[in-house]
């Protein structure tokens, strides 16, 4: 239900945005081109939720390896460590760690990318530490005892274990992702942002809103999705 | 003498080797929008320096001279990039920028990271003199005018006071949203905990608002504000439109609202009912045990919810620069639009650095709190 009701919004939206410029002329009579044609929405819709999913699908394995690290025997040591990164990381704001990739990485969609990975990290990394300290001993010993290795007992007991946390870290840097793509449009990425930066920058509201209620709906979407999915893995 | 983890060491230390022998330290460039080439003095130095880091993570290797070495290397990077920036300065053209590289900012963040580690084993006294040493040092250079060769700094003396006014316009907008948010916020919170109605609906509400990206947001309040303006004049007057603080402040709002109303309720919560009931039996009032039983046991929780909103505050309000909001986020989206790095650099520097003091002054704050408690 979360899901639906953002996900057939944004339907309704593709489809009729398109035809929607007589409206957008009479809100704005003062506009010559009251709707965004550089880019369809659909495309732009595509590239958006491209650069998020595949972002995010970096960002969730590259922090599930480093908190499973963390939390093992040989690696317990670096647990402070990580941590120090996760908190200072997280005052760096997302519009920070897209400035700085700018510089390094050129305009367009890379440096975005990068940054949506870099940022996207520390959520599910936080939430991987938290979920597997959080397993109770009891749950371990138990594994031990039944003879289960170390591999067994990582993916059978505590992964399961900890879903619930790990799922709502992706949740989390999903969302972000989608919110710091919107603003990687001022940076050269194709996203929804760039009918909202381009009216912003030529004065032309309807643009504006067109690319915001994408957004909106698209973000509302992806988290409806994912606490769906959230619910299903913890059940 | 407990042993060192030396994981952590070795692993960083192996980041900073890598860094060194890789990445540009620094690049050279004939003016601030060009482009500039790529400098790596000494590779093999820096990443024998490292190495030597890494034999300070000895477990039987003193802990001071390692603590030390680590404190020494953070002042000796940004002093040796100054020091190579007045050669290759000398004899250049007046427009010549140098730029401090990846190279640099990785074994920079690297030494620092070592640093937090290795003073995770001593006191907190210890640690906020070895802090204070190195930034003093750093600071006490930059100020002397050590650092002037560097492109960042030389773009700070062009722009002061351009830049000194972009920090306190963020700051302002910062102190607005908090004490907005905090001040709707917080009664939202407390008549929602007492009547036990309605805290799903209210935080369900807040958390739909949260998950729309900021852009989008500051972006939607154009047309409704911009119509206020033009309805009620006085208001326009008085700065108030589709564009500027107003919206932005507003969205700001928003966004803390979240997180003020839950740690209000979360602190509400974490004050025992029996101290509640004691304070009851003693003839105190409602808004006697409020401000004299529960703020004072709730507030860590509650200060606890303020650190979050500052920082997040302090970045989502560079977005707003887009709205024509100002702000340091400025610097950084004329940065990007003039394809000038220093600037770019300039604003997010300024950012990252005042996210880190607020959130290093509410952690002190709350230490101390922690202490009289």
């Amino acid at each position: 239900m979360r899901a639906l009701l953002p996900a057939a919004t944004l339907v309704l939206l593709l489809l009729g945005l398109p035809h929607a410029a007589p409206w957008f002329h009479a809100g704005w009579p003062s506009l010559s081109h009251p709707l965004y044609v550089r880019t369809s929405f659909v495309a732009l819709t595509v590239s958006h939720l491209l650069l998020v999913v595949s972002a995010t699908a970096l960002a969730t394995a590259i922090g599930l390896a480093l908190g499973i690290l963390a939390t093992r025997p040989a690696g317990r040591s670096l647990l402070p460590t990580v941590r120090a990164v996760a908190v200072v990381g997280q005052t760096f704001p997302p519009v920070a760690v897209l400035a700085i990739a700018v510089p390094l990485l050129g305009f367009g969609a890379a440096p975005t990318f990068v940054a949506l990975v870099l940022y996207g990290v520390l959520p599910v990394l936080g939430q991987t530490v938290a979920g597997l300290d959080a397993v109770p001993a009891a749950a371990l010993h138990a594994a031990d005892g039944m003879g289960y290795g170390r591999w067994r007992r990582l993916i059978d007991v505590e992964l399961p274990l900890a879903a619930g946390p790990i799922m709502a870290g992706i949740r989390l840097s999903a969302i972000v992702s989608v919110g710091t793509a919107t603003i990687g449009s001022a940076v050269g990425a194709t996203t929804l942002g760039s009918p909202i930066v381009e009216g912003l920058v030529g004065n032309n509201t309807a643009y504006v809103v067109q690319g915001a209620l994408l957004v909106g709906a698209l973000a509302l979407t992806v988290d409806g999705l994912l606490a769906m999915a959230a619910r299903g893995v913890g059940r | 003498m407990s042993r060192a983890p030396l994981l952590p060491v070795l692993m960083l230390c192996a980041i900073g080797a890598i860094a060194a022998a890789t990445l540009p330290f620094a690049h050279v460039a004939p003016n601030r929008l060009l482009s500039g080439i790529a400098q790596r003095p000494h590779p093999w130095l820096f990443a024998a320096l490292w190495g030597a880091l890494a034999v300070t993570a000895w477990p039987r290797a003193p802990r001071g001279l390692a603590i030390g070495c680590v404190a020494l290397v953070i002042v000796a990077l940004p002093w040796c990039l100054a020091h190579e920036a007045t050669t290759w300065l000398a004899g250049a053209r007046a427009t010549t920028r140098v730029q401090a590289g990846a190279g640099f900012w990785t074994m920079w963040l690297a030494a620092g990271l070592l640093l937090l580690d290795r003073l995770r084993e001593v006191g907190r006294g210890w640690q906020v003199v070895v802090w204070v040493a190195v930034t003093g040092a750093v600071g006490g250079y930059a100020v002397a005018g050590g650092f002037d060769g560097i492109a960042v700094v030389r773009e700070f003396h062009a722009q002061h006071d351009a830049f000194v006014e972009a920090l306190f316009t963020h700051l302002r907008l910062c102190v607005l949203t908090l004490s907005l948010a905090l001040l709707i916020g917080a009664p939202l919170g407390l008549r929602t905990w007492r009547t036990r109605r309605g805290e799903g609906v209210l935080l369900g509400v807040l958390a739909f608002l949260q998950t729309v990206p900021s852009l989008a947001l500051f972006a939607l309040l154009i047309g409704p504000f911009a119509w206020i303006a033009t309805r009620w004049p006085v208001l326009g007057a008085w700065g108030f439109g589709g564009t500027g603080a107003a919206p932005a402040v507003f969205a700001l709002v928003l966004y803390a609202l979240l997180p003020v109303v839950r740690y209000t309720i979360g602190g509400l919560e974490a004050v025992p009912a029996d101290a509640r009931d004691a304070a009851r039996g003693l003839g105190m009032s409602r808004w006697q045990v409020l401000v004299r039983v529960q703020l004072p046991l709730g507030w860590p929780v509650l200060l606890a919810g303020l650190r979050i909103v500052a920082v997040q505050t302090i970045g989502l309000a560079a977005v707003a620069a887009l709205i024509g909001a100002g702000g340091l986020g400025r610097f950084v989206f004329l940065g990007i639009g003039q394809g000038a790095t220093d600037m770019v650099l300039l604003g997010t520097l300024a950012i990252i650095g005042l996210a880190l003091l607020v959130d290093l002054l509410f952690q002190g704050v709350l230490a101390l709190t922690e202490r009289r408690a």
